[in-house]
């Protein structure tokens, strides 16, 4: 029996800047930057000196609770330094690129032959362990915990994301390795969730999850409620397809961790794909890709509803897979916004003329990174329920997280949400509540207080 | 320079911490939001891009709704003036006279209401809610057109007090706060709230003065029709169902023109501003019970006109729909709205006390309201909890 989710709830966004399907070129890194806020509850410990030469695939810092999850560099070179902040909060540690790509002999693993423990240790070791995340808590994988599954996602639906289809072709076999090693993990068995179109690769204990529907069908934690959902004491480890290809790339013996992302929004010249460098400067990613205007821009670290406006300054995330530059919008006056017809504003509440001629389905946007408003208390109701496609009710458990009520929030579910699943509730939201914020500190919270 | 600049440069500094008038920065802000949209951007961490709608826009949707059933409400205050007088001056001027009449009304409510709110924004140096833009056009609608202007007054003040600032604002408050208004008039001053003398202006339009050379013709009644059905002199057979959808008989400005609501109600569901599922249920559960009184007593207004007299058409769009204080979950929406829907048909005619009964109906909605969601939101839970045990 195929296993088929079809889901109606939720918004595809569609955002003028959409990656075309060619690659162009990006400048080799210079350097890079890893960043341990890119994991979620990472306390590092770094295991390098500033001035230390580093082949590829070299330990430079591993996790504080599971020393054993090693962070290794993606380059050959120096490390340069270690920029702290308030506290001596490690908020990134800088390599340089000699861009020969020198890197030590990794082992060949074959997960059809290996042992569990084998495959373990050497994903461990290769430094390709914090690719799976962990629900409850979206933290790093515990290595000395088993998972009820293991759920991948091959299907990216949020705005200008890159199609899984383009990424793959070419790296079907490291996807086939990758995935046969997560399946010997898993005490059940990985669930691939994908389009219809995309193929998956026949591995023993691997089933694919056909997903229809707008955003969010390609979150994880979507696919999971809607399949099998988590319930309270149980863990599931999630992965992007994406990630399980740099997976299989690494126990097939080969150091690389580049990756394919889009570069996309409107003020990008050309958007299109490109393969870059984990931990590449996003400035050195988008040299020569920005229209020179006269407003500011604003340059995101991912995709528009999940992403970090971390600047030029930012480098790409370890699991990165777009980047996106939108108009600022600080300058923009719109006067008397209330009352006016509407036929330039997006807003799937109709509350404008666009909605009316259809022009959220037919038209390419422009959005600019303004609230729109001001905060307010929760007023409208079922808004979010339309954009929230999970048997869960996000209204009542987004307040009993800001109640920090713990007993409501386990009942209601917060075992099995992260803050994307919250990303379009709070596009829609009438009231512009910081709602991802909230969850987040809200699972922080829970965390510490649960163990 | 451009006006938004100038504003921000020049004035934006006097309210800001340590300006001059920096207590009234509330206030500055609501003016400043009200001719530009803020130019805020997102912040580093969260969705980057939002949905264009704001609370604003959303309040603005819900007074342009209302719209319709003002004007036509307006014009028949005229109308019913001259019908008193045996005179007819034409529709124009019956609407002059009704927006006359109605105009004062408003402008109480607002400077009251808003004069409340914005004071206490001032003090908790927050930016005033819009909630009651359209609380403040409610009130004058839903009141009898004869009620005194300081009436108004005090009730606005308590109701924004006593029904919503203490619970913490829009967003907050578990009643209606336009309906607190008028349910605090009709225990304060009931008099003046209901009988023959209190929904038909025979005098002048801005005071009610009686008008020289004018008398009310012999056999006028300023009863409305629900009145008559309290008293049990309603003949549904001979009653024009037609002039109660398209409003021309006597009662408060909102609540007349059935066919005038339905328009805004259209306004309301195409922009997704109101529920459908709330509105619904309450016309069906009204429905539902006026046929099953229809079926008993050969003097009840049939369905149809059970759904066109009185503020029951009102109250199913305007009030009941309140996304504040109905239920919040959509299965609750619809036991809530068929809840409003029997019961105000119940209090309508079964209670003597109450000639009109959506009012008490959706307060008592209010009150269950956050007992339904819960019961909805249980379920969840215990289907979660099922799934563990499983």
């Amino acid at each position: 029996m195929a296993n088929v989710i079809k889901l109606k709830k939720g918004l595809n966004i569609n955002l003028e800047g959409t990656p075309e399907e060619k690659f162009v070129s990006v400048k080799e890194a210079k350097k890079v930057t890893l960043v341990p806020d890119d994991f979620v509850m990472c306390t590092p410990k770094i295991a390098v000196k500033a001035g230390d030469a580093v082949k590829a695939g070299d330990e430079i810092y591993h996790d504080k609770q599971y020393p054993e999850i090693k962070f290794v560099s993606p380059v050959s070179g120096v490390l340069e330094e270690v920029v702290r902040g308030d506290r001596r909060k490690v908020l990134g540690i800088v390599i340089s690129n000699d861009g020969k790509g020198t890197s030590a002999e990794l082992p060949v693993v074959d997960p059809k032959t290996a042992s569990v423990d084998e495959i373990k240790q050497a994903m461990l070791d290769g430094g390709v362990w914090p690719f799976l995340t962990q629900r409850p808590y979206g933290v790093l994988a515990n290595p000395k915990v088993q998972p009820r599954d293991i759920f991948v996602t091959a299907l990216n639906t949020a705005p200008l994301a890159p199609c899984f289809d383009v990424i793959v072709k070419g790296q079907e076999k490291d996807f086939e390795t990758g995935l046969a090693a997560l399946a010997k993990l898993s005490t059940g068995k990985v669930y691939v969730g994908a389009a219809a179109s995309t193929s998956i690769p026949a591995v023993n204990g691997v089933e694919k999850v056909t997903v229809e529907g707008p955003h969010p069908a390609g979150n994880v934690g979507v696919q999971i409620n809607n399949f099998k959902p988590i319930n309270k004491g149980e863990i599931v480890w999630t992965a992007n397809a994406q990630d399980v290809i740099v997976i299989g790339r690494i126990l097939n013996g080969k150091c690389d961790f580049s990756r394919i992302i889009t570069i996309a929004g409107s003020e990008v010249v050309a958007p299109a794909y490109a393969k870059v460098q984990v931990g590449e400067s996003l400035a050195d990613i988008l040299d020569g890709k920005v229209k020179h205007v006269e407003y500011k821009q604003r340059v995101i670290n991912g995709d528009v509803l999940t992403g970090v406006a971390t600047g030029l300054a930012g480098s790409l995330n370890f699991k990165g897979q777009t980047v996106t530059v939108i108009p600022e919008g600080d300058t923009t006056d719109e006067m008397f916004g209330w009352i006016t017809p509407g036929i330039n504003r997006y807003s799937t509440s109709n509350t404008g003329l666009a909605g009316l001629f259809g022009l959220f389905k037919s038209k390419k946007w422009k959005l600019d990174a303004r609230l729109k408003g001001g905060p307010r208390a929760l007023i409208v109701s079922g808004d979010w329920e339309r954009v929230f496609p999970m048997d869960i009710y996000p209204e009542h458990l987004y307040k009993a997280v800001l109640a920090f009520d713990i007993d409501k929030m386990e009942q209601l579910g917060i075992y099995e949400v992260l803050p994307e699943d919250f990303a379009l509730c709070e596009f829609v939201d009438v009231s512009k509540n910081p709602v991802q914020q909230v969850i987040a500190d809200g699972l922080v919270k829970l965390r510490k207080e649960m163990e | 320079m451009k006006l938004n600049d100038y504003i921000n440069e020049k004035i934006d500094p006097l309210f800001q911490k340590g300006g001059k008038y920096e207590k009234l920065w509330s206030i500055y802000d609501s003016f400043h939001t009200f001719l530009f949209v803020p130019r805020h951007t997102a912040a580093k961490k969260g969705v980057q891009v939002h949905d264009s709608v704001d609370s604003k826009r959303v309040i603005m949707m819900v007074i342009l709704a209302l719209i319709p059933a003002a004007l036509v409400g307006m014009w028949n205050v005229g109308y019913q003036h001259d019908l008193a007088l045996g005179i007819n001056d034409g529709w124009f001027m019956q609407f002059l006279y009704g927006l006359v009449a109605f105009l004062p009304k408003v402008v109480v409510s607002y400077v009251v209401g808003l004069g409340i709110e914005m004071t206490v924004a001032c003090i908790k140096r927050e930016e005033v809610a819009e909630g009651f833009l359209a609380s403040g056009l409610l009130i004058p609608m839903i009141v009898p057109v004869n009620t005194p202007l300081w009436m108004i007054a005090v009730a606005t003040a308590f109701s924004v007090i006593f029904a919503k600032e203490i619970f913490g604002g829009t967003g907050m408050n578990i009643f209606n706060p336009a309906l607190i208004t008028r349910a605090f008039l009709f225990f304060a001053y009931p008099k003046a709230m209901s009988g023959d003398e209190v929904f038909v202006r025979t005098g002048s339009a801005l005071t009610n003065s009686p008008i020289e050379g004018t008398a009310v013709v012999d056999g006028f009644s300023g009863a409305t029709p629900l009145a008559a059905v309290a008293d049990g002199t309603f003949d549904p057979a001979t009653y024009s169902t037609l002039d109660a959808f398209l409003g021309c008989i006597p009662g408060s400005i909102a609540e007349t023109s059935t066919l005038a609501i339905l328009l805004g109600a259209c306004l309301l569901l195409v922009t997704k501003v109101a529920s459908w599922r709330i509105m619904l249920s309450v016309f069906v559960g009204g429905a539902a019970m006026s046929a099953l009184i229809g079926a008993f007593s050969e003097s009840a207004p049939t369905v149809a006109q059970q759904l066109c007299l009185g503020g029951f058409a009102f109250a199913a769009v305007f009030m009941a729909t309140d996304p504040v204080t109905g239920c919040r979950t959509n299965t609750g929406k619809y036991i809530y709205g068929c809840f409003i829907g029997v019961m105000a048909i119940l209090i309508r005619m079964f209670n003597t006390g109450y000639p009109e009964g959506a009012m008490m109906a959706v307060l008592l909605g209010n009150a269950v309201a956050p007992l339904i969601d819960y019961c909805v939101v249980n379920s969840n839970i215990s289907k979660r909890a099922k799934r563990v045990n499983a």
